[in-house]
């Protein structure tokens, strides 16, 4: 396999968990943010003052909108993952080609997603003070970055490990540092809320379990559908005409 | 006979380190930049005056987790 391979893939597998990732969040998300805009709506109602102006159409953002960012984020996600895939492949011990594929993109989840969600979790329209969004872009992006150096550093100490001692001994020792920097970074990262006291808790829980689901979907099948491409291809080029002439070749 | 037990595939072997740099860089750069229109732009920062981008994939941006309004 050569990096145009992996990329063409990862991209690929990207777009077709997106795929899956906009119809969750399609059934699941969805209702979810409308009810939080109803909600906005009736705050609005209350107080008496001016709703905000549909610049989209809410047809438009649930439908094309929703499928457009998700779809650009699949695909930025898995040309991420490949070059991930690629550092990663035959360098983390005895897993194969989907093995590696999995936990490559459990990693990018963990390391995306999870860790700045625990500190900074997603919040619903109306949910958040529309001044404040410097202030926690800045705070989300810095938690993003604090993690993936996090991730990055636990699995090149797990293989120094795992060269001295067992692979689990390893495992377990890089784990526990990863998870000693993550705690300390969410405990002394400033804390953000500004959720209304009148928001309905349970309507805000829902609307992050399908924030967590959809990242979910899309990382995981994201990583089931390029270790299949990928360990096929691998394959038939070990097996087929090509492979053997090569191997001939040496 | 030396090329006989020669199994080594190219393709089975790992991509070299100094290989990959160039493409991670690369994809690196696109991404950001992606990611950005997807979860960012018309929030804490505006290239664009209007609030089109924003508004168009204002679903995704929360449900991805993004910091919005």
């Amino acid at each position: 396999m050569v990096m145009r391979d992996l990329l063409v893939r990862g991209m690929l597998a990207g777009l077709l968990a997106a795929m899956l990732a906009i119809g969750f969040a399609y059934v699941v998300g969805e209702p979810q943010i409308n009810n939080a805009i109803a909600f906005e709506d009736r705050l609005h109602a209350d107080s008496g003052t001016a709703l905000e102006p549909e610049v989209v159409r809410r047809t438009v953002q649930s439908t094309v909108g929703l499928a457009t960012g998700v779809g650009v984020l699949g695909i930025a996600f898995g040309g991420v993952f490949a070059v991930a895939f690629a550092l990663g492949n035959r360098r983390l011990g005895t897993l194969g080609t989907r093995g590696t594929a999995l936990t490559v993109a459990l990693a990018g989840f963990t390391a995306l997603y999870l860790v700045p969600f625990l500190k900074y979790p997603a919040n619903p329209p109306s949910a958040g003070e529309a001044d404040t969004i410097a202030r926690r872009t800045v705070l989300y992006f810095g938690m993003l970055l604090i993690s993936v150096v996090a991730t990055a550093g636990a699995v090149i100490l797990q293989r120094w490990l795992a060269a001295r001692a067992s692979n689990w001994n390893a495992a377990i020792i890089a784990g526990v540092v990863f998870l000693l920097i993550v705690t300390a970074a969410l405990v002394l990262m400033p804390g953000i809320n500004e959720v209304p006291a009148e928001f309905p808790a349970v309507m805000l829980w829902r609307f992050r379990v399908a924030s967590l689901g959809m990242q979910l979907v899309l990382w995981v099948s994201m990583g089931l559908i390029f270790g299949v491409l990928t360990e096929r291809a691998t394959r038939s080029l070990a097996h087929g005409p090509a492979g053997s002439l090569r191997a001939g070749a040496r | 006979m030396a090329h006989a037990i020669a199994v080594s595939f190219p393709e089975s072997s790992s991509i070299p380190i100094r290989d990959i740099l160039p493409w991670a860089a690369l994809v690196g750069v696109l991404a950001v930049i992606l990611v950005y229109f997807a979860g960012v732009e018309q929030g804490a920062l505006s290239l664009l005056s209007n609030q089109y981008v924003h508004e168009f994939v204002h679903e995704a941006r929360h449900l991805a987790g993004f910091p919005c309004h």
